[in-house]
């Protein structure tokens, strides 16, 4: 058969499978992360169906789909918004980098690996997965909670954190050499604080310029303004979800609006194809020697999100119940621990991070919304909301 | 009345209050323009027991319900009487940029053709209001124009 037959057939089977299982996801409430994810375990190298002539396209693709990614996170937030949450829940922000980001840093020495793979550890165990987060909330009913605005700006703060993480990491992994490490690592910050100063100072006038086109003329510049930015990030090792991310926040009104729900389908399918290129790069036959470890880790750093929650809610007023809410909401891992992880296993980092981080991220992905459904809900006549673990106080 | 703004970065805004008999309630505008009306459980105050989802178009007609039922009747036959044009009232939400600035402000007439005939507050009505009137929050606008310029008078107003 032709390569170009083959190809298609390949990038069907694996459209058509995440298709699938993100019906069965979505009929059990499930996030569908953990599922791509078994769809690039499958369609691997020592997966049951491995693909062979698509993997170029599947390669940018999963790139395009972490732009996208980072891209609409950014169109959710306003400029405004940014600045007043950091202002306002800095304390939390930092308590929750220390208490997340430690276990996995140490569990990476533990491990024997580089200081270098330990951050880039230490970072998938720090975020939380704003994008399970914020559907388990919604799908619950809980919005307008009172424990919400604490979740919503952890999320915030950790979103924003991811925009001087991920480049720091960057630099750090295709760095040789202190001088050089630092080097890239400064270029790096200098470009995300400078683009960011401008998305603050000029945000409106993009959004301004780009005015209200029809949907087609929309979503071509404004997709065009994404990879474009993003690419010239990642040509100065800023990671180019970063670079798309800033532009995210620079476009604010109708604009961002409007870009988010054209540009929601398209995430939603290269997205899809980012993880199940994250599974492609595991084989299968590498998990079950980490399962133990990370789910020891997801154990561990349960707790310390859980801990975070609470103490974060209670600070800000909210009685036992709405805090343990919070805790538990916080728990799920999912889209940006595979970014981050994504960027090692590109660089050629460490083998073992790749297996551990997918065991890690499916455990976490399914049990943080399940966790977040019965903790903190109290018993109550009504049967529906009765659950057999729900805690009690 | 005292109304509680905070900000859900991400989602949208929550407005909550405390009623006269006690009962906490309150509106979860999203960005979407999706609005929650949502009750609060009195045993656990933090959380919001029943959640009635609305559309902009039912929280429109809910808040018409509520706001301004008395006016029903003579504005249904002024509907009539008036085909190709809408006539229709705006609360000024306590989060309106134009709460507690005038009305000129707005640029209304100009930038959707909307007029704003008439400003009500509380059982007060201010007829044909300058462009120096100054708004207050939960004041009524009572305002013509075709339909595309009300919506866009709406969003001006509270957007």
């Amino acid at each position: 058969m032709h390569d170009m037959s083959i190809a298609l057939i390949e990038l069907g089977l694996v459209v058509l499978a995440l298709g699938l299982l993100a019906r069965i996801a979505h009929h059990f409430g499930l996030s569908p992360v953990p599922l791509y994810l078994l769809v690039g375990l499958a369609f691997g190298h020592g997966g049951v169906l491995p693909i062979v002539k698509s993997t170029e396209f599947i390669e940018l693709a999963a790139e395009i789909g972490v732009i996208l990614l980072l891209f609409l996170l950014g169109l959710e937030y306003s400029a405004e918004e940014l600045v007043s949450s950091l202002k306002s829940n800095s304390p939390a922000g930092l308590f929750d980098f220390v208490a997340n980001f430690t276990p996995g840093f140490v569990a990476g020495l533990l491990l024997g690996w580089s200081p270098i793979t330990s951050v880039v550890l230490g970072g998938v165990t720090y975020v939380s997965s704003s994008g399970i987060v914020a559907k388990t909330l919604t799908d619950l009913g809980r919005i307008g909670n009172r424990e919400t605005p604490t979740i919503l700006s952890i999320l915030v703060f950790e979103d924003l954190a991811m925009a001087l993480y991920l480049p720091i990491v960057t630099g750090l992994l295709i760095g040789s050499g202190i001088g050089t490490t630092l080097r890239l690592v400064g270029v790096a910050l200098a470009t995300v604080c400078l683009i960011l100063a401008v998305a603050l100072r000029w945000g409106h006038r993009l959004s301004r310029l780009i005015g209200r086109p029809n949907d087609e003329v929309l979503l071509l510049l404004v997709m065009g303004t994404a990879l474009l930015v993003a690419g010239f990030a990642n040509a100065l090792n800023v990671s180019a979800g970063v670079g798309a991310f800033l532009v995210g926040i620079a476009l604010s009104g109708p604009v961002a609006h409007g870009a988010q729900q054209l540009l929601s389908p398209l995430r939603d399918l290269f997205a899809a194809v980012f993880f199940v290129f994250f599974g492609l790069q595991t084989n299968p036959s590498d998990i079950p020697p980490v399962f133990v470890v990370a789910l020891a880790l997801a154990i561990v750093t349960s707790l310390t999100k859980f801990g975070t929650g609470y103490l974060a809610a209670r600070r800000a007023g909210i009685a036992k119940m709405g805090s343990k809410r919070a805790g538990a909401a916080l728990i799920a891992r999912g889209e940006f621990s595979v970014v981050i992880a994504g960027l090692s296993v590109a660089a050629g980092g460490e083998p073992g991070l790749g297996p551990l981080v997918a065991a890690y991220v499916m455990i976490l992905a399914v049990s943080g919304p399940i966790l977040t459904r019965f903790v903190g809900v109290r018993r109550t006549p009504a049967p529906e909301v009765a659950a057999p673990v729900s805690t009690r106080t | 009345m005292e109304i509680h703004e905070t900000p859900l970065p991400g989602v949208g805004t929550r407005y909550d209050f405390e009623t006269s008999d006690g009962k906490q309630a309150g509106v979860v505008i999203h960005h979407t323009g999706r609005r929650e009306l949502i009750t609060f459980d009195r045993q656990d105050p933090d959380l919001c027991r029943d959640v009635v989802n609305l559309s902009e178009e039912e929280a429109e007609t809910l808040a018409g319900l509520l706001g301004t039922a008395r006016l029903k009747g003579p504005l249904k036959q002024l509907q009539q009487r008036i085909e190709g044009l809408t006539i229709d009232w705006i609360p000024i939400l306590a989060g309106s940029t134009f709460a507690d600035r005038p009305m000129g402000d707005t640029q209304a007439r100009t930038k959707t053709g909307a007029s704003i005939v008439a400003v009500v507050r509380g059982d007060e009505p201010f007829p044909s209001p300058r462009p120096d009137f100054v708004f207050k929050a939960n004041d009524f606008v009572v305002a013509v124009g075709t339909t595309e310029g009300i919506r866009a008078l709406g969003k001006i107003l509270n957007g």
